[in-house]
């Protein structure tokens, strides 16, 4: 029988196409699991995980606690606002402290690209991956490319476009190691300031203008400006004059659509800044399929969470 | 392979199908109430057949039909070196107040049926459930569950296994019990 080639979920790029579609047929599974009069197994029952949020985050806590609940696993949430963090605890203390609680698993959103990998490295416990700075966001990249299966059958071959900041997406660099080990064709679109000057390195396109892109996909993946980067953000700078004009540039609303000849999908990580990158029509529309990936993130993460908990722990 | 034993050939699965039919009959009625439960992953070929069967009988009687997987219910998990996985549940009806008949092909520790039951519960609260399996391994069971309906009864070492072949995936249709040359 088949089992994931990793013991964590620290990045796309650690797993390999087997691992990917494993996963999405474990997701099938659990997909019914969640549509079931009782939504609950008693597969994790005896595992605990914790869940460490050193960032702010609303939508995939909720999908992991879910996920998590969903399997019948005992969690324990951590938000760095309200703990030793701020009294200058380190990292590793921090979490050596709740493994001495004997946490099985930990998910873990950091500020920091490579906390999870740092982690790894220096405690005993599966590591999930929630999101860490501007690298990656593995769960995200998964419920994305298992979205575009659901929908269109497949990934392989198909042309997918992500538009908006691709300099600060850690959906992004997720969404392109595992949209590309899968088979499909990725292009970036944005503003140049807010495409990174390597991201070619990775074997994407890049196009400027939206509407060509648009009419080169098959997909749409239309990401959020992060508006807390804008006007007087972390380092005040500005990656573009006003809201405004990115809207008229790079934002997708009905009148670009209706050019097209040709239906394509759209999606959105969330949260979505309406009247920003997406209007409310398309977001609203019959082609996006943005609430399609929220119930999607559920089943990825339990089945992800089911696949790391299988490793055995009984036999020593 | 010399040491296996056929147990069961073609002619012998069809009548054992077939008088397995007869019985839930006359348990069952016109199965009004009743509704088949196949347990995944080789339950549903003994269970497709019996379905087949009471078609045939009673060509104008429907008899809801649904395939139950047990894998997150399984009291293995995180005790093998690999992830145990699940196949497809299809259960387009609730089983609340019905009469349930689980099938599945081998009754050995009892520890699949366990785990069915367990999960078979988040489609609602049956009436009453039976247990149909085309080969019963007696004296073998390590949890007190016993069927209702038996094809064949088996009695077997723990080194030995049991082998059921189907047309449709292996070929052929037989029962065989097999020396394990790993022992």
């Amino acid at each position: 029988m088949e089992s994931l080639s990793t013991k964590h979920l620290l990045g796309i790029k650690q797993l390999n196409p087997n691992d990917i579609n494993l996963i999405f047929e474990t997701a099938d599974n659990f997909k019914e699991v969640i549509n079931r009069p009782i939504k609950k197994v008693p597969s994790l029952r005896d595992i605990t995980i914790a869940n460490l949020f050193f960032e702010n985050s609303t939508r995939t806590k909720l999908s992991f606690e879910l996920a998590e609940k969903r399997l019948s696993a005992d969690v324990i949430n951590f938000s760095a606002s309200a703990s030793s963090v701020t009294k200058g605890e380190t990292l590793i203390d921090t979490v050596n402290n709740i493994l001495a609680m004997k946490v099985d698993m930990v998910v873990m959103r950091h500020p920091n690209p490579g906390a999870g990998i740092f982690l790894s490295k220096h405690i005993n416990a599966n590591i999930i991956n929630a999101g860490d700075g501007a690298h990656e966001h593995p769960t995200q990249a998964l419920l994305d490319a298992y979205s575009i299966r659901e929908k269109l059958g497949g990934v392989n071959g198909k042309n997918i476009l992500i538009v908006g900041d691709i300099l600060h997406s850690r959906v992004a660099l997720s969404n392109i190691y595992c949209l590309q080990k899968l088979g499909a064709k990725v292009k970036v679109c944005g503003p140049p300031t807010l495409i990174p000057k390597y991201i070619k390195s990775l074997g994407v396109d890049v196009s400027y203008k939206l509407d060509e892109a648009l009419a080169w996909c098959d997909i749409a993946m239309m990401l959020r400006i992060q508006l807390e980067r804008q006007n007087g953000g972390e380092f005040d700078v500005k990656y573009f004059p006003t809201l405004r004009e990115y809207s008229n540039m790079y934002g997708l609303n009905m009148q670009r659509l209706n050019k097209l000849k040709k239906n394509i999908v759209i999606m959105h990580p969330g949260p979505i800044n309406r009247g920003v990158e997406i209007s409310s029509e398309v977001a609203d529309s019959s082609n996006s399929i943005i609430l399609n990936q929220v119930e999607n993130g559920v089943a990825i993460r339990m089945a992800v969470l089911y696949l790391l908990a299988s490793t055995p722990s009984f036999s020593n | 392979m010399k040491n296996n034993r056929l147990i069961l050939n073609q002619t012998q699965i069809d009548l054992t199908i077939q008088r397995l039919c007869y019985q839930l009959i006359e348990n069952h009625d016109f199965f009004q109430n009743s509704v088949i439960l196949g347990l995944q992953p080789r339950g549903v070929f003994v269970a497709e057949r019996i379905v087949a069967q009471l078609k045939t009988i009673f060509p104008e009687i429907n008899i809801p039909y649904g395939t139950l997987d047990a894998t997150f219910f399984r009291d293995d998990f995180r005790r093998r070196s690999n992830p145990l996985i699940p196949n497809k549940t299809k259960i387009e009806f609730i089983i609340e107040n019905k009469k349930v008949i689980l099938i599945d092909d081998v009754l050995y520790t009892g520890r699949t049926i366990r785990a069915g039951l367990d999960a078979m519960l988040a489609y609602g609260r049956p009436d009453l459930v039976e247990l149909l399996v085309l080969i019963d391994r007696r004296y073998s069971r390590h949890l007190p569950i016993e069927p209702n309906y038996v094809g064949v009864t088996v009695d077997s070492v723990t080194s030995e296994r049991v082998e059921v072949n189907w047309e449709n995936a292996e070929g052929k249709n037989q029962v065989i019990l097999k020396a394990n040359t790993k022992i």
